[in-house]
């Protein structure tokens, strides 16, 4: 069936099978490829978007649960060839090792931030806990979300 | 995954209706946390899948001194709110410890406790507050108390054409309250969970005490040995040590593939020393 989805502000129409999970959809319908597919079974984080600003698994919903809610990707954070503040901040601190985790990181990074501006180093480890990173870069990936935390809060 | 129809009723009538014409052949998709695991190995391949998420079931409203919730409440809004950490303490501190950031998000009060898994946090929760679940169906409504709802391992009392539509709890403001949970990961179920909720009258003695365990047996319980060690006592170092003891000589755990049967006896003990410890250091600030 034809269902219509908003994907990083951009509304597009879909053929959509019931038994697609959004991954699915985003990737191999849409070519998407900026949320990779990890486990399948919602452990992993590397396929995580966010869902109206939350952090979902999108092999864990399917696609048709999906429609008219803002879906975003990572592509969504950088606006007009600039990278966004965050993504710096995983440049300047060698936050990214092969990749395959970064997006599912800086989602959950960013959404938890904007939920918790003043999140310190502990808080910020325990929100990202169902994100693995298999190179096991875990404290730059920290260093880069603290810095960026404290760049929101002026004590940069 | 299997093919299956999708339906995606947007009333409760017209939910029911499905679910009394398909029964067993449907499978409700509230939050799906644990559904679409189970549909993507095809441990499960239902005729049809019903999404539930266009109902008007989320949120919780206070009525006469009870917590109502809708179903499709959110488990990161039972961790988040200000109004249910007020209330009910003991389920927002539950609420933290699911699985991990993104199943809050989308994993539902309703589905949870439905599915029923016996190393759940929310259905030990639920035990420990005494809850009631409505259920509806084409044939009417009934209440049915968390004590007889659970009854096997993913098992409780209601049937295929019932859906869980509410979850009513009694306000906790004023007991003390802890949860403690071992588990081999982060975000992985618990090895063993335990819920505490104690009360302390005037005179400094014990007038409510309860005591939960999920992952102790193949449901969640409550541990009556232990609440009543506890109830008409002062809450002493010792007392705590006494009551822990009746829980963990109360535990029938399993053994699995991972954990033996012998440590999740000895977490019982330990756990629930420390949950009655934390909840009577907080009764006695509350009192």
């Amino acid at each position: 069936m034809i269902a219509t989805f908003s994907i990083n502000g951009r509304t597009r129409d879909v053929d959509v099978q019931p038994n697609q999970t959004l991954l699915d959809v985003l990737r191999d319908t849409l070519g998407i490829f900026d949320l990779k597919e990890g486990c399948s079974e919602g452990v992993c984080g590397a396929c995580t978007v966010l869902l109206d600003g939350r952090p979902v698994s999108s092999c864990l919903i399917l696609g048709l649960s999906a429609r008219r809610r803002r879906i975003m990707t990572v592509r969504g954070l950088a606006g007009d060839g600039e990278l966004h503040p965050l993504q710096q901040a995983f440049l300047r601190h060698g936050a990214v090792q092969c990749g395959f985790c970064t997006p599912g990181m800086l989602l959950t990074g960013l959404a938890f931030l904007e939920r918790h501006p003043n999140a310190d180093r502990a808080a910020i480890r325990e929100a990202l806990a169902g994100n693995l990173c298999r190179c096991t870069g875990y404290a730059k990936i920290l260093d880069a979300l603290e810095a960026y935390a404290r760049e929101l809060n002026g004590r940069g | 995954m299997h093919p299956f129809e999708y339906l995606a009723p947007e009333s409760l009538d017209e939910t029911l209706a499905i679910l009394a014409r398909y029964g067993d052949e449907a499978k409700v998709l509230a939050g799906g946390q644990s559904l679409l695991p189970i549909l993507n190995y095809r441990l499960a391949q239902p005729a049809h899948v019903v999404d539930i998420n266009g109902l008007p079931l989320e949120g919780m409203r206070l009525e006469n001194g009870r917590l109502r919730f809708g179903a499709l409440t959110r488990h990161a809004t039972l961790e988040e709110s200000a109004d249910i950490r007020h209330h009910c303490p003991l389920l927002s501190e539950a609420a933290r410890l699911i699985g991990n950031v993104r199943v809050r998000s989308l994993g539902t009060l309703g589905g949870s406790l439905v599915h029923a898994d016996p190393a759940a946090e929310l259905p030990m929760v639920m035990l420990a507050l005494d809850a009631r679940f409505t259920l509806a169906s084409t044939r009417g409504v009934r209440t049915v108390p968390a004590r007889s709802f659970f009854t096997g391992y993913l098992s409780t009392t209601i049937e295929a054409d019932e859906l869980l539509t509410e979850i009513d709890v009694s306000a906790t403001p004023a007991m003390g309250y802890a949860v403690e949970e071992i588990s081999r990961r982060a975000g992985d179920f618990a090895i063993v969970a335990v819920a505490a909720l104690v009360r302390i009258d005037r005179r400094g003695r014990v007038d409510d005490a309860r005591l939960a365990f999920a992952g102790a047996a193949p449901t969640p319980v409550r541990v009556s040995q232990a609440e009543e060690v506890l109830s008409g006592h002062e809450p002493t170092v010792e007392r705590v040590a006494q009551a822990a003891a009746a829980a963990r000589a109360a535990a029938q755990p399993e053994s699995d593939t991972f954990v033996s049967a012998a440590y999740r006896r000895l977490l019982s003990g330990v756990l629930a020393r420390r949950a009655l410890a934390r909840a009577v250091s907080r009764a006695l600030e509350a009192a």
